[in-house]
């Protein structure tokens, strides 16, 4: 009618999930579960060179209770997985789980008596990042794919306890 | 050859064949043992100024309270102490102690040989208290037992786990998880590297792909 109101271009319409999605994605806290090596590079993408925080990741909250993301970084070994698995309930939804490095998504190069050969043997998980350590691109990376997952698939990742979507987990190979 | 007609009247063992060369002198710590000790210094050898002695199970607390003690010797650092598991060989296993001295620049190897049906060696806890936890390490690693070592429990590994892992004979692929692992699609054949759990409330592994 040739009426505009005003500020017309500051509001967006959208459904409410991708809205919530959004937020969720761009302030995902995380709880670093760091037992070895690996812990070097997440250092090192946290700092200010590669800096996650650029993607709303940045704190690191030292308490399952407060956090969305599980970091598991390093090699989980079986005396260690009972701690893992505690903390993994003790996160409360919705929580997503990256397995960090070749360790943690598959044993790694250990083969032994010790190492739990992928923790997706004890938890869940929704990304993992290959490498030994992996670059802090590939981190950077797998932390886009997380996001790219939220906004799809919603609040319920591999742990979902009303999955709606399908449980395929996206896998992340660099060589 | 040169040498038999340098010496005319040393005895040959067989026609053409040369004198054979004097044995190289040992090195200074392992004459120093072998002088004190005599015959229980089993076997030697030196790489780089760096030596190693093969002495025997028995009376091995002496040695290395001379080597602690011995002004000469003065090796008041313990640097690790570990074993080795030589299978089809007997003696079967070889515990090995390094030795450091901040006063005297040398280092120095130790290999005791021990048998498989006892094994057990002395501890050396009283002579350096660093011995404590790599002896109860080395003791739940290999199931060899140190003598007088007052608290021989495991460090490392957890409660319920069974057998020496380390031991050539630990079935390399096995596991002992402490919480029910959840099944998976493995891509990946891993074939005897890793065997199916054997927790109660572990499903079997199943292959996505039976190609390997």
């Amino acid at each position: 009618m040739g009426m505009k109101f005003p500020f017309a271009d500051a509001y967006v319409t959208t459904k409410l999930d991708q809205v919530l999605n959004w937020a969720r994605k761009f302030s995902l806290f995380q709880y670093p579960f760091v037992t070895a090596c690996c812990g070097m590079e997440y250092m090192a993408v946290s700092a200010s060179h590669y800096d996650q925080s650029r993607f709303g990741a940045e704190i690191p909250r030292f308490s399952p209770r407060q956090s969305d993301v599980l970091w598991v970084v390093g090699t989980v070994n079986q005396k260690m997985a009972p701690v893992l698995k505690r903390v993994y309930e003790q996160m409360a939804d919705p929580k997503w789980v990256i397995a960090f490095g070749a360790c943690a998504s598959s044993g790694g190069f250990y083969q032994n008596y010790t190492a739990v050969p992928g923790i997706d043997r004890i938890i869940p998980v929704d990304i993992y990042i290959a490498g030994c350590p992996p670059r802090p691109e590939a981190v950077l990376d797998g932390i886009i794919e997380l996001q790219r997952l939220i906004q799809e698939r919603g609040p319920h990742g591999m742990s979902g306890i009303n999955p709606r979507q399908t449980k395929e987990p996206l896998v992340l190979s660099r060589d | 050859m040169s040498e038999d007609s340098a010496k005319p009247s040393a005895p040959e063992t067989a026609p053409d064949a040369p004198a054979a060369p004097p044995a190289p002198e040992p090195p200074p710590l392992t004459r120093l043992l072998q002088e004190q000790f005599g015959e229980r210094v089993l076997g030697h050898h030196a790489q780089h100024g760096d030596e190693t002695v093969s002495i025997r199970r028995e009376g091995m607390r002496d040695v290395f309270a001379f080597l602690k003690r011995d002004p000469r010797c003065a090796f008041d650092l313990m640097i690790d102490l570990t074993a080795v598991d030589y299978l089809p060989r007997t003696p079967r296993f070889e515990v090995v102690y390094h030795l450091k001295s901040l006063t005297v620049p040398h280092r120095l190897r130790v290999k005791v040989p021990v048998e498989a049906q006892a094994p057990e060696v002395d501890s050396i806890r009283e002579l350096w208290i660093a011995a404590d936890w790599y002896e109860r390490e080395c003791h739940e690693m290999y199931g060899i037992s140190f003598k007088g070592h007052p608290n021989l429990k495991p460090l490392l590994l957890y409660d319920g786990f069974e057998g020496h892992p380390l031991r050539k004979d630990y079935p390399k692929g096995r596991q002992q998880p402490l919480v029910p692992m959840r099944p998976v699609k493995e891509r990946y054949d891993y074939g005897e590297r890793f065997q199916p759990v054997e927790h109660p409330h572990t499903p079997a592994v199943t292959l996505e792909r039976q190609e390997s």
